[in-house]
């Protein structure tokens, strides 16, 4: 199961590290380190249909 | 002369020539310049204490305009322990819910639901000058009872000589200028600080490019008492974010964000603002209610501070040390904490009672709070403000998944509310002897409040330092010239046991004036307790 609720701790520390991992990248490579991001996070997940249930919710 | 650089909304000590003004120079252990709610409640501290304080404010009484107006938990519990509490909870606003909008529609709302079994709410709205008043009151009250301070009023002090082991001041009066002598110089002069600048130090951080207009009105409208907030908002003329919320007196607070680059002066126009309100009204009630613009400013702001806040016998504390971004209360919040942690470090080193050295942790230990409140406050601007494309897609994404997965509103950033400081880690700190106690008890931390005896824990704690046995027995503790006050309370339950103890069947906790614990331990033993005391007044730093 997708898990839709609050699983992070140190939400503001975790925002504040991924907008800055884009600090001084161009458009272009900020779209393709999202892409690498996305790719990278779901190898983590694994689960086929965690997967599916996660891009039907980010709809 | 003495310059009036704003209207008061309450003269509270006027201006009455003291003999001082016609004698040679006096000398005075403690000399604090600003009268607001960090100066007042250092004084008061020190007061109670019986250290003399005397405080020097360019005005009589307290500016008018709501300015602060968000105090936190700690801040009255602070004010509690100097007598000024309640008149703050009776008077303020406490609200639990708010609500968040992007652009039209609500994204959700949270209700700050209050844990039960504390003395003061997580939270209140109250005017600053009503704070002020308040610890004035307080200050009168202690006056009465004998309590050394004093406060002159259009004082301002308009030269300063250091010395290194004192410093002279010129004070200009309505009746001209006289001179007096400081040891402790205590800088709570507000954003601009003018000692600040006349001892030359810097002022170093991140300048935000953004203006927010603040407009006070009077009305009478049935709107909830709860937090509104808007990315986006969709009235016309709101700029990037607007807030709105409640205060004493049928006074709502209401905040637009208004860009960089304006006009000031046609932003301030009554006409313009009206417009604003106007639409920001009618968009909630259907139409524009009657109302009043009380109080009305443009403002701009830093997330900076000094980088020592303590220069010899020269200190600051409160804005003038540090400057944050609004949201969040972090600003008078954080000053009263510097005064909190101030006062008590003051008077045993006036007393002779620590070392000068001591002064150095309230240095280490404030400017810890300060950097924490930037950070927090940055981030809670970054989130608003987003200073990138990519900051303000992914900001957006996360307003969208917020209104419909309950995993993204955590990520909704218009502003945290502070929390207390936790100095865990610091010099002045002992050991943790009971580890499997909570983590809200842990050294560092201040003292959870809990029910206790008809009243609260926290009201048995006094001004000095106090050892709290907990299940078990504890004997006074006499060392350094001080006295640890032992309260035992042999069979604890609720929420002051679980607060406290956890799991752990008993405990012992030694806890400064300012309410942090120093440490704590599973059973009582006198030399432990009397070498954290050491520790806690800096007599072991240098070993």
């Amino acid at each position: 199961m997708l898990i839709l609720t609050p699983n992070i701790p140190d939400p503001d520390g975790f925002y504040e590290e991924l907008i800055s991992a884009h600090s001084g990248l161009s458009k272009e490579q900020s779209d393709a380190y999202n892409a690498r991001l996305i790719l990278t996070l779901a190898n983590h997940i694994g689960d086929r249909n965690v997967i599916t249930q996660a891009l039907q919710a980010a709809k | 002369m003495v310059a009036t650089r704003y209207k008061t909304a309450f003269q509270l000590y006027p201006y009455a020539k003291v003999s001082a003004q016609d004698n040679a120079a006096a000398r005075h252990p403690v000399v604090i310049v600003g009268g607001g709610p960090v100066g007042l409640a250092l004084a008061l501290d020190l007061g109670q204490k019986g250290t003399p304080a005397l405080v020097l404010d360019d005005h009589d009484g307290a500016g008018l305009g709501s300015k602060a107006i968000c105090f936190a938990k700690r801040t009255l519990d602070i004010a509690t322990r100097l007598g000024a509490g309640q008149p703050m909870v009776d008077k303020g606003i406490v609200w639990n819910v708010g609500k968040v909008f992007h652009e039209d529609h609500k994204i959700f709302d949270f209700n700050l639901q209050p844990e039960p079994g504390h003395r003061n709410p997580a939270f209140i709205n109250l005017q600053q000058p009503y704070f002020e008043k308040y610890l004035v009151d307080a200050i009168h009250t202690a006056q009465a009872a004998g309590a050394p301070i004093e406060i002159r009023g259009r004082n301002c002090v308009t030269k300063l000589e250091n010395h290194g082991s004192y410093s002279t001041l010129t004070v200009e009066t309505p009746d001209g200028p006289y001179l007096l002598e400081a040891d402790y110089l205590i800088a709570c002069d507000g954003a601009r600080s003018p000692l600040r600048e006349m001892m030359g130090l810097s002022f170093d951080g991140r300048v935000f490019e953004d203006n927010f207009l603040i407009a006070d009105v009077h009305m009478k409208a049935d709107f909830p008492t709860e937090r509104w907030f808007w990315f986006e908002p969709p009235f016309k003329g709101a700029g990037q974010s607007a807030l709105l919320h409640k205060q004493p007196d049928d006074i709502w607070r209401i905040d637009f964000q208004l860009g960089w680059d304006i006009d000031r002066a046609h932003e301030l126009d009554p006409s313009r603002i009206r417009a604003r309100v106007d639409a920001m009204l009618s968009s909630q009630a259907g139409q524009v209610p009657e109302y009043t613009l009380e109080w009305t400013s443009i403002y701009t702001f830093q997330c900076r501070r000094m980088e020592k806040f303590r220069h010899g016998n020269v200190i600051f504390a409160g804005d003038s040390a540090h400057q944050v971004s609004p949201f969040g209360a972090r600003g008078a919040n954080s000053g009263v904490q510097d005064a909190d942690n101030l006062g008590w470090k003051l008077d045993l080193v006036v007393k002779g009672l620590a070392d000068e050295s001591l002064l150095d942790s309230y240095g280490t230990e404030r400017e810890h709070g300060a950097d924490e409140n930037i950070l927090n406050s940055s981030r809670a601007t970054d989130f608003m403000t987003p200073k990138s494309e990519l900051s303000k897609t992914f900001r957006n994404a996360v307003l969208e998944l917020a209104a419909k997965h309950a995993f993204a509103r955590p990520l909704v950033n218009s502003g945290r509310l502070s929390v207390p400081c936790n100095y865990a880690g610091f010099a002045l700190f002992g050991e943790d002897m009971l580890a499997e106690g909570p983590e809200a008890s842990r050294p560092g931390m201040t003292c959870p409040d809990a029910p206790h005896d008809e009243g609260f824990i926290l009201d048995h704690l006094g001004g000095g330092f106090t050892l709290l046995a907990l299940g078990c027995e504890a004997q006074d503790v006499v060392s350094h010239g001080l006295t640890v006050q032992a309260l035992t309370i042999p069979a604890p339950s609720g929420a002051l046991a679980k607060r406290y103890l956890g799991d752990a069947p008993q405990g012992i906790f030694l806890i400064r004036p300012d309410q942090h614990i120093i440490a704590r331990w599973s059973e009582f033993d006198a030399a432990a307790a009397t070498a954290a005391l050491a520790q806690a007044i800096g007599k072991d730093l240098s070993c």
